[in-house]
């Protein structure tokens, strides 16, 4: 077993770990006030021992795959999305040893499973870096940012409690109907690693040549059936499935289908789970938030922000510049990544104003989190994969 | 100026909400309030105090947080739809097209509309950078407003305050005590509070325990960075601050650096290297396997750096003095009295010289050998007293022939064509021949000699950038002030415990902070505690439970 099979072991015990965890966390708060005092302390601690085990498994991967591959792994997809994964169960425990919260375990290891699930369905071998890369301010600039990033989920993570607490489900509503898109768009991540994993472990793939921007007929492989053409495309494996349409060469018709397949597939679980359950996937998992003291919810979403907000900009925007200085011979390029760390922190800036001047607490403060959390993924997932940049080798 | 008379007879100037002396409620609203607002510690704020002439209109536009919000809100979307499409200075406009034709070809309407209405430039725009300026003003403008205020407010309290003012704070508390109790009281608090590193002043029956006040002053200064930083980047946009040209330097040649007088640069050697077998530690993935060979590993310019002694006239380049030899390489570029020259750019292979036979068409015998210099051709070649070749017209980049004219796209030797007159014992007058590569054309008739293609010798050439920004020290400078300013603001708090004995023999507690209750509410537990004081009460949590 080499140093990289190694680290593969150690982030799956990580993830069961997490999963585990969850369940644990589970029955620590499922109880009634009553019985309180040993049964959930049991639970608790129970599920904070597996979130630890799973922390330690979990930074032991990260540190064996920067062993093995010579440089901080934080270089590719899988690497980001797993780094991303990592320092949220690590802000989580921050956050446990400050608040001693259960509930917020539950959603911040979900949010953590979820990511590492996602991570894993893109390619996790160890490729050299190239030159604009090779530099230690890659290491310095992407941790610092995923470290600040993660520490702003939490805020998003306490707020998501706050909203599921405080919003009634009794009657139609504009919250309640966000709320319920918010539990859709975590489905729809499960439908991406449905769909993704089922055609890879049938080995699906369908080769196109198309025309691309530049005029120039290049290939491309499918790793799911083709439901949108590239530019122009023309079959080079018959026996698959045609694609219905093709797309214009702006657009890249395989990431395309991707997203189109897992919004098919994330709608079917949820509609399967809407059946199963009876009611609003939000007011299915409101119990597990009964207890919270929504007051506190409120001030350690704020909190999150206030420590997350100067490691952010340290990361996303004073190291990237100095890197930038170096790499590209600009400080600041207009880089699509660039600019969106950009509208985060702007984000950030503009809901600490609201909260000080504006008194935007509670509910309103609670969504905005849950929006700066949308941005951060937008910018780690849509502007990595739809939008081409200066920052598009990080694929 | 107009002043507000507090109960306690103090004079407070117009637009003062909290009395600076004792603390009481100054406005009917305030009066109404359970918990008063302490953001500013209830001192008169410019802007919510004059707002008839013009200049109190426009103070008051730009020290608004809703317009400052708003102004973030507006940069943001604008950003926003600015990555939408790529920028124009991320596309490549192909010679003899029009941007917005590129636009349109690659994204259709939208893409036109897109560099129509100007997002394709938009951070360049001038909207866009009036937005930013505004921005600017606001940040400066609300800080004054605000700033100041607080900074006198918080340096001249007092430490009693009226009962209405603790009363009316978020944390409180209640005790009857006699008199013997109350002295004790207050020791006890005193130390307790000393032990978490409060600073605690007293006066007869009061006593007020301070700590990290600096931290309301974070803001404040994190605009500061701003501002600096701002100015840092406008400065920029005067001469001689930012250098930003860039070069291309064949492998051997010398050239002057341009925006930076006085330098020469040779290039002593271009190197790309790939990733071999070597770098894949044995994994066997089909995508590892594809970057051996093709992946890039490294590129890299072998440099020397000269300058100029004295002032020797222009191109001459005979007394350069050698500085030293460099490596610049992607992320490692080479830095020399304030200017950084980067790796970019390169071409493999560019053409350097071409050797020709002057070759007699039939007996196939050579007169001799010449080789021409692609980037500085010779006027004539000479062979010996009877033969030689002129070089009549040289087309480094020859394309097509217009009206029988031949046609060169730039001056680099991509294709290099000439027309030759080739003087011989034989044709002592001279023949003429066009020689393009795979091509010879005589325009006069046939000849009896031909230029007969021999060899070429070609090398790399390399793009640098040359950059020299002047303003990156304050653009620094800006940053670290920015940093202090936030890290002051977010990562302490300001805490105030008040404590007093009334004249009606009770000791009131209240506590104030300006963020993260949740630690005042243990410290004002301990002081409740070890001080024998009954438990505070949060009135703002009382009312949300109502």
């Amino acid at each position: 077993m080499n140093l990289l099979d190694l680290s593969g072991t150690l982030l799956l015990i990580a993830f069961i770990a997490y999963l585990l965890a969850i369940l644990l966390f589970g029955g620590a708060i499922r109880h009634k006030q009553r019985d309180v005092s040993t049964s959930n302390k049991h639970w608790g601690n129970a599920a904070m021992v597996v979130t630890i085990i799973g922390f330690i498994s979990n930074v032991l991967y990260f540190i064996t795959r920067w062993i093995y591959a010579e440089h901080a792994p934080v270089s590719n997809m899988f690497e980001f999305a797993t780094a991303f994964g990592m320092f949220i169960v690590g802000a989580f425990l921050i956050m446990y040893w400050m608040y001693r919260l259960a509930t917020l375990g539950i959603v911040a290891l979900s949010i953590a499973v979820l990511l590492i699930a996602f991570a894993s369905m893109f390619p996790s071998d160890v490729t050299p870096l190239i030159p604009a890369l090779k530099s230690y301010w890659l290491t310095i600039h992407v941790i610092t940012t995923v470290i600040g990033e993660a520490i702003l989920a939490m805020s998003a993570v306490a707020g998501l409690v706050y909203l599921l607490k405080t919003v009634s489900f009794k009657k139609p509503s504009k919250e309640r109907f966000w709320l319920e898109v918010v539990m859709y768009s975590l489905v729809v991540v499960i439908g991406f690693v449905v769909v993704t994993a089922i055609f890879s472990s049938m080995h699906y793939d369908a080769e196109f040549s198309y025309i691309d921007t530049e005029q120039q007929q290049v290939e491309i492989a499918y790793n799911t059936p083709p439901l949108f053409g590239m530019h122009e495309s023309r079959a080079l494996t018959p026996e698959r499935m045609q694609p219905l349409m093709d797309m214009p060469a702006s657009i890249n018709a395989k990431k395309l289908t991707t997203v189109v397949w897992s919004f098919i597939v994330g709608t079917i679980l949820y509609g399967l789970l809407r059946l199963f359950c009876r009611k609003p996937l939000a007011q299915v998992v409101q119990p597990l938030v009964k207890q919270t003291n929504i007051t506190l919810m409120d001030e350690i979403g704020y909190r999150a922000v206030l420590i997350g907000f100067p490691v952010f900009t340290l990361g996303a925007l004073v190291f990237a510049m100095i890197w930038a200085q170096e790499a590209w011979t600009r400080f600041w390029a207009w880089d699509p990544k660039e600019v969106w760390a950009l509208i985060t922190w702007l984000f950030y800036a503009a809901f600490l104003h609201l909260r000080l001047s504006k008194g935007w607490e509670g509910k309103k403060s609670a969504w905005l989190a849950v929006i700066g959390f949308a941005i951060i993924m937008f910018n780690f997932v849509a502007v990595n994969l739809i939008i081409a940049g200066l920052h598009s080798y990080a694929e | 100026m107009k002043k507000i008379v507090c109960a306690c007879s103090y004079e407070n100037p117009e637009g003062t909400q909290l009395c600076a002396q004792c603390g009481r409620p100054l406005t009917k609203e305030d009066e109404e309030k359970k918990v008063v607002d302490m953001r500013y510690d209830g001192t008169a704020i410019r802007s919510k105090t004059y707002k008839t002439s013009f200049i109190d209109r426009i103070w008051n536009f730009f020290s608004s947080v809703k317009v400052g919000v708003s102004l973030i809100v507006i940069t943001l979307v604008l950003a926003a739809i600015g990555t939408f499409l790529p920028q124009i200075m991320f596309v490549s406009v192909p010679p003899g097209m029009e941007t917005i034709d590129v636009y349109e070809e690659k994204y259709g309407f939208f893409g036109k509309a897109y560099y129509v209405l100007g997002f394709s430039n938009i951070y360049a725009s001038w909207w866009f950078q009036t937005i930013v300026g505004m921005l600017a003003v606001s940040i400066i403008i609300a800080s004054l407003d605000r700033g100041i205020p607080l900074y006198k407010a918080l340096k001249h309290q007092r430490v009693r305050r009226h009962a209405s003012f603790m009363k009316r704070q978020r944390l409180v508390s209640e005790t009857v005590e006699d008199e013997k109790q109350a002295a004790e009281t207050f020791e006890l608090a005193e130390q307790t509070l000393k032990s978490m590193r409060y600073h605690v002043k007293r006066e007869q029956g009061a006593l007020l325990a301070e700590k990290g006040r600096f931290s309301r002053f974070g803001p404040y200064i994190n605009h500061v960075g701003l501002i600096i930083f701002i100015s840092g980047v406008m400065l920029r946009l005067m001469p001689g601050f930012y250098v930003d040209e860039s070069l291309w330097v064949r492998e051997g040649e010398t050239t002057a650096i341009p925006g930076v007088e006085g330098y020469y640069i040779k290039n002593n050697q271009f190197i790309l290297e790939t990733y071999d077998e070597k770098d894949l530690k044995g994994q066997d993935s089909e995508r590892v396997e594809q970057a051996i060979n093709t992946r890039a590993k490294n590129y890299q310019t072998d440099v020397t750096l000269y300058k100029e002694d004295g002032t020797p006239l222009a191109g001459d380049t005979a007394d350069l003095q050698k500085i030293g030899q460099y490596s610049i390489q992607v992320n490692k570029p080479l830095k020399y009295d304030g200017f950084a020259l980067y790796q970019t750019d390169f071409k493999q292979d560019e053409l350097k010289t071409m050797t020709f036979d002057l070759v007699n068409k039939t007996s196939k015998k050579s007169l001799g050998q010449i080789t021409i210099d692609l980037r500085n051709p010779k006027k004539e070649y000479v062979i010996n007293k009877q033969t030689k070749v002129a070089l009549q017209k040289y087309y480094p980049d020859f394309t097509e022939f217009k009206d029988g004219e031949p046609q060169t796209a730039s001056s680099i030797p991509n294709n290099p064509a000439f027309i030759f007159k080739m003087i011989t014992p034989e044709q002592p007058k001279g023949e003429t021949s066009f020689v393009a590569i795979r091509q010879t054309l005589e325009p006069f008739g046939e000849t009896t000699y031909k230029m007969k293609f021999q060899s070429v010798e070609t090398r790399d050439a390399s793009n640098l950038t040359v950059r020299k920004d002047k303003t990156l020290p304050i653009l620094l400078v800006g940053g670290i002030i920015f940093m202090i300013g936030v890290t002051m603001g977010s990562y302490w708090s300001h805490r105030r415990i008040w404590l007093q004995r009334t004249e009606d023999g009770r000791v009131l507690l209240a506590a104030h902070t300006n963020k993260n209750w949740f630690s005042m509410k243990k410290d004002v537990s301990e002081v409740c505690t070890s001080a024998h004081l009954t438990d505070y009460h949060d009135q703002l949590e009382e009312r949300e439970k109502q």
